[in-house]
C-alpha cells in the first residue's frame, strides 16, 4: 500500500509513474504536497523535468502521439482518481505498445475516454463562450469550468490575439492565464477581481446584447434546443446573459436571461 | 442614425439566412494581425431559437431594388432602410472579435442600385478589414447574383467562404416568387466559385504565395415550404449540388410567413415546417457522412419523409434484408448504416474489436446507445439476450422513441441540426 506525493503538475505526475514503473510499485493513491497525512506508506517524488520529458517522449514512441495527447488531456479532466486510471493506461502502453490505445471497451479506458470527451466538449465550448472585456487595454475575462481547461485555451487565445494583452481567470482551479503580445503563462491566483468597465466597453456590451436579441427568429423560439447546445452553467459570465451593466462578471450566479 | 440602430435593423434583416458556420479553413496566428481560424469552426453563442451564432451576420444594406415575394427586404415592403459605412462595419467587427463575441464576419447585402455597385461596397468593407485592420479571422461573403465575375473574384480573394443562395428548390418557383432572379444568374457565380477555388488550390501546390480564392469553399441555402416541391425533389437537388458544384454545405430554411403575397401560403395560421426542415438536415447528414444516396433515402414510392421516424431508421425498416449487422465482422460502411450508431461510434467499434470480440456490455462501454441499435445488430451471432420483437413492434418502438425525443406537443420546434458542424 504505497501512496505517491507530488506537486500536482503533469511533469510531476509523470515522475511518479516513472518511479512506480522502475520499482514495480502498485500505487494506492496520488496525493499533493498540501494534502493531509494518511496511513499509507508514502513516496515523495520531486519533479524532474528531464525524466518527465523522457517518459513523455517514450509514450509517443511506444504507443502513439494520439495516445500521449489522450494521457495529457486525461490529466486535465476532473475524473475522480484520474492519476490511478492514467497510471494503469500508461503502464499498459509501455508493456503492450499500440494495442493499449485500441482497447476502447476496457473499463479503465472507457472511464478515461468518457472524461476526456467531456473535457474536449468543454474546451470547445469555452473557445466560443469566453467573453473578454477591454479594461484599460487589457482583455479580461473569467470562466468557471468543470475541468482544467486553461492549459488548452491558453495557446488558442495567445495565438488569436497575438497583439493584445490578455487575462483570463479560472475560478474553479484558481489560476490565471496571462498573455502579453503572444508570450503567455499560467499562474496560481487565489483571488481575482475584475475592474469596472469604461464607457466604450459598456457601449460594445450593449451593442452585442442588442445584436444577440435581433438575430433570433421569434417564430422559432426554442429554449430547449438553445440549452442543449449551450448549457446554462456557462451563462453567468457571458455578456449577452448579464442584464445589469453595473454588476460585473463577478456577480452571483444568476442563470437568468436578460 | 447611430450604429446601434443600424445594427438592429441590418441584423434583423439578415437573420433569415440559415448559414452561420465558420468552418472549412485552418489558419494559425500571424504576428501583426488579429485572428485565427479553425477547420471545424466555432460557435460563440446560441440565440433563443437555438441557432448557433458564429459570425457577425449582417447586411451591408437593406435597400433593395428587387421585389422577391418571400423576402423581408423586398422593395415593396415598408420597413426602415439603412446602410453601414465600410469603416463602421470594420470597426464593429474588430471590437466584437477582440471580446471573443464572434469568429468573424458574415457579410451579405440587399441589392443596392445594381449587383456590381453592391459588390464594390462589400469589397471596400472587406478590404478595409483585411488590409488596414489586419484581420486574419473568418469572413463569409455572399456573392451577389448578376455581379461582374471580376468583382466576384475580388470578393473571393478577401473572403474565406462565398455563398450564393439558390433561394427556391425549382426554376418554376423562382419565376413565380423571385421574378428578378433567374436560374442562370444563380448558377453562373456558383460555377465560377467552384472553378476559381479549384484553380487556386492547384496553384497553391505550385506557388506558396498564389492568391487564395475562397479557401473554405462555398455553401448555399433554399427556402422549404413556400412552394410545393416534394422532399425527394429537394434531396436529389441537394445531392446534385454537392456533386456538381462541390458545395461544402446546403442549408434549408423553413419558410417564415413574412408576406401575404398571392403566390405564397397565407400567413394566417401558417406553421413554419420546422419538422420537415429537421428531417432534411438529417437526410443531408446521411448524404455527407453516412454514404447514403438520395435515391436510397427517398424514391417515387416514398416521395416525402415519414414525420414519425428519422430517415435512417426509416431506411433500415424498409431494408430488413440488410440486417442484422454483425458487429464483430461487418465493414465500417455497414455498421454506419445501423440506426443509433454514428460516425464516432462506428469508428470506435472498428478500433476496439481488433483487441477481441465485442459483447453488448463492451458496446455500452464504448458509448453506443442501444435503444435504437439493439434491433439491428448481433454480437458474435447473437441478438441482445431477452429481446423479442417483430417488424411491426420495432416500428412502434422506434416511433415511440422519436416522439419522446421530439418532446410531445412541442415536437415541431426541435431542430437539433442547426449547429455549426460542417
Amino acid at each position: 500500500m504505497i501512496a505517491y506525493r507530488y506537486d500536482g503538475s503533469f511533469p510531476g505526475f509523470l515522475c511518479c509513474v516513472w518511479d512506480a514503473l522502475e520499482h514495480k510499485i502498485e500505487p494506492t493513491a496520488f496525493l499533493l504536497w498540501e494534502d493531509g497525512p494518511t496511513l499509507w506508506k508514502e513516496r515523495r517524488v520531486p519533479t524532474d523535468e528531464n525524466r518527465a520529458r523522457r517518459l513523455y517522449a517514450a509514450l509517443a514512441k511506444r504507443v502513439s502521439g494520439r495516445f500521449r495527447h489522450f494521457i495529457f488531456w486525461g490529466f486535465l479532466t476532473c475524473l475522480p482518481e484520474r492519476e490511478l486510471a492514467l497510471f494503469t493506461l500508461i503502464r499498459r502502453g509501455m508493456t503492450q505498445g499500440k494495442r493499449a490505445a485500441m482497447d476502447l471497451s476496457d473499463p479503465v479506458m472507457a472511464r478515461v475516454m468518457l472524461a476526456y470527451q467531456k473535457l474536449a466538449t468543454e474546451q470547445d465550448h469555452l473557445k466560443g463562450f469566453v467573453r473578454f472585456s477591454d479594461l484599460d487595454g487589457v482583455l479580461t475575462g473569467e470562466i468557471e469550468p468543470k475541468n482544467r481547461v486553461l492549459p488548452i485555451l491558453a495557446p488558442h487565445f495567445a495565438a488569436r490575439f497575438s497583439g493584445e494583452r490578455l487575462a483570463l481567470y479560472d475560478r474553479t482551479n484558481r489560476e490565471i492565464f496571462l498573455s502579453d503580445r503572444g508570450r503567455w503563462e499560467i499562474l496560481p491566483a487565489e483571488n481575482f477581481q475584475m475592474g469596472p468597465a469604461g464607457e466604450t466597453e459598456r457601449s460594445f456590451r450593449a451593442l452585442w446584447r442588442n445584436y444577440f436579441k435581433a438575430i433570433a427568429i421569434e417564430g422559432r423560439i426554442n429554449p430547449k434546443c438553445q440549452s442543449a447546445h449551450m448549457p446554462k452553467r456557462y451563462r453567468h459570465v457571458m455578456t449577452e446573459f448579464m442584464a445589469d451593466e453595473i454588476k460585473s462578471a463577478l456577480g452571483e450566479r444568476t442563470g437568468k436571461e436578460p | 442614425m447611430d450604429v446601434m440602430e443600424k445594427l438592429t435593423i441590418l441584423a434583423d434583416a439578415a437573420k433569415y439566412d440559415a448559414a452561420c458556420t465558420s468552418s472549412g479553413v485552418s489558419r494559425g496566428g500571424k504576428a501583426g494581425t488579429i485572428g485565427t481560424a479553425s477547420n471545424s469552426g466555432c460557435c460563440h453563442t446560441f440565440t433563443a431559437d437555438g441557432r448557433c451564432v458564429s459570425l457577425l451576420k449582417v447586411l451591408y444594406t437593406n435597400h433593395c431594388c428587387y421585389d422577391c415575394a418571400y423576402c423581408v427586404n423586398r422593395r415593396s415592403n415598408d420597413v426602415p432602410r439603412t446602410a453601414f459605412t465600410p469603416r463602421e462595419l470594420a470597426e464593429l467587427t474588430i471590437q466584437f472579435y477582440r471580446r471573443n463575441y464572434i469568429e468573424g464576419l458574415f457579410l451579405s447585402s440587399a441589392v443596392l442600385k445594381t449587383p456590381d455597385f453592391t459588390t464594390e461596397r462589400m469589397i471596400e468593407t472587406l478590404g478595409l478589414l483585411r488590409r488596414e485592420y489586419r484581420f486574419n479571422g473568418y469572413i463569409h461573403a455572399k456573392a451577389i447574383p448578376g455581379a461582374d465575375p471580376g468583382l466576384t473574384y475580388e470578393l473571393g480573394l478577401l473572403a474565406d467562404r462565398l455563398s450564393v443562395n439558390i433561394e427556391l428548390p425549382s426554376e418554376a418557383s423562382l419565376r413565380l416568387l423571385a421574378p428578378d432572379k433567374t436560374k442562370n444568374a444563380i448558377f453562373a457565380p456558383m460555377a465560377q466559385i467552384r472553378d476559381g477555388s479549384a484553380q487556386s488550390k492547384a496553384e497553391l501546390k505550385l506557388y506558396r504565395h498564389a492568391p487564395r480564392f475562397a479557401p473554405a469553399g462555398q455553401s448555399t441555402q433554399m427556402i422549404v415550404g413556400a412552394t410545393p416541391e416534394s422532399d425527394q425533389h429537394i434531396l436529389s437537388l441537394t445531392e446534385g449540388l454537392y456533386q456538381k458544384y462541390h458545395l461544402k454545405r446546403v442549408f434549408f430554411s423553413a419558410y417564415m410567413p413574412v408576406s401575404n403575397h398571392r403566390n405564397l401560403p397565407a400567413p394566417a395560421g401558417f406553421k413554419p415546417p420546422l419538422l420537415r426542415e429537421h428531417r432534411l438536415y438529417q437526410a443531408d447528414w446521411l448524404l455527407r457522412f453516412y454514404g447514403f444516396t438520395a435515391r436510397e433515402i427517398l424514391d417515387k414510392a416514398h416521395p416525402n419523409f415519414d414525420a414519425a421516424l428519422d430517415p435512417k431508421s426509416d431506411w433500415a425498416l424498409r431494408h430488413p434484408e440488410f440486417f442484422p449487422v454483425e458487429i464483430n465482422r461487418a465493414d465500417y460502411e455497414a455498421i454506419l448504416r445501423v440506426p443509433g450508431i454514428g460516425v464516432r461510434g462506428a469508428q470506435r467499434i472498428v478500433t476496439a474489436r481488433r483487441c477481441g470480440s465485442l459483447t453488448f456490455e463492451g458496446l455500452k462501454r464504448l458509448g453506443i446507445v442501444m435503444k435504437r441499435a439493439q434491433y439491428f445488430i448481433t454480437c458474435s451471432g447473437r441478438m441482445l439476450p431477452g429481446l423479442r420483437c417483430s417488424q411491426e413492434s420495432v416500428y412502434r418502438r422506434l416511433t415511440g422513441l422519436e416522439q419522446a425525443e421530439l418532446g410531445g406537443e412541442s415536437w415541431r420546434q426541435l431542430s437539433l441540426f442547426d449547429g455549426n458542424v460542417s
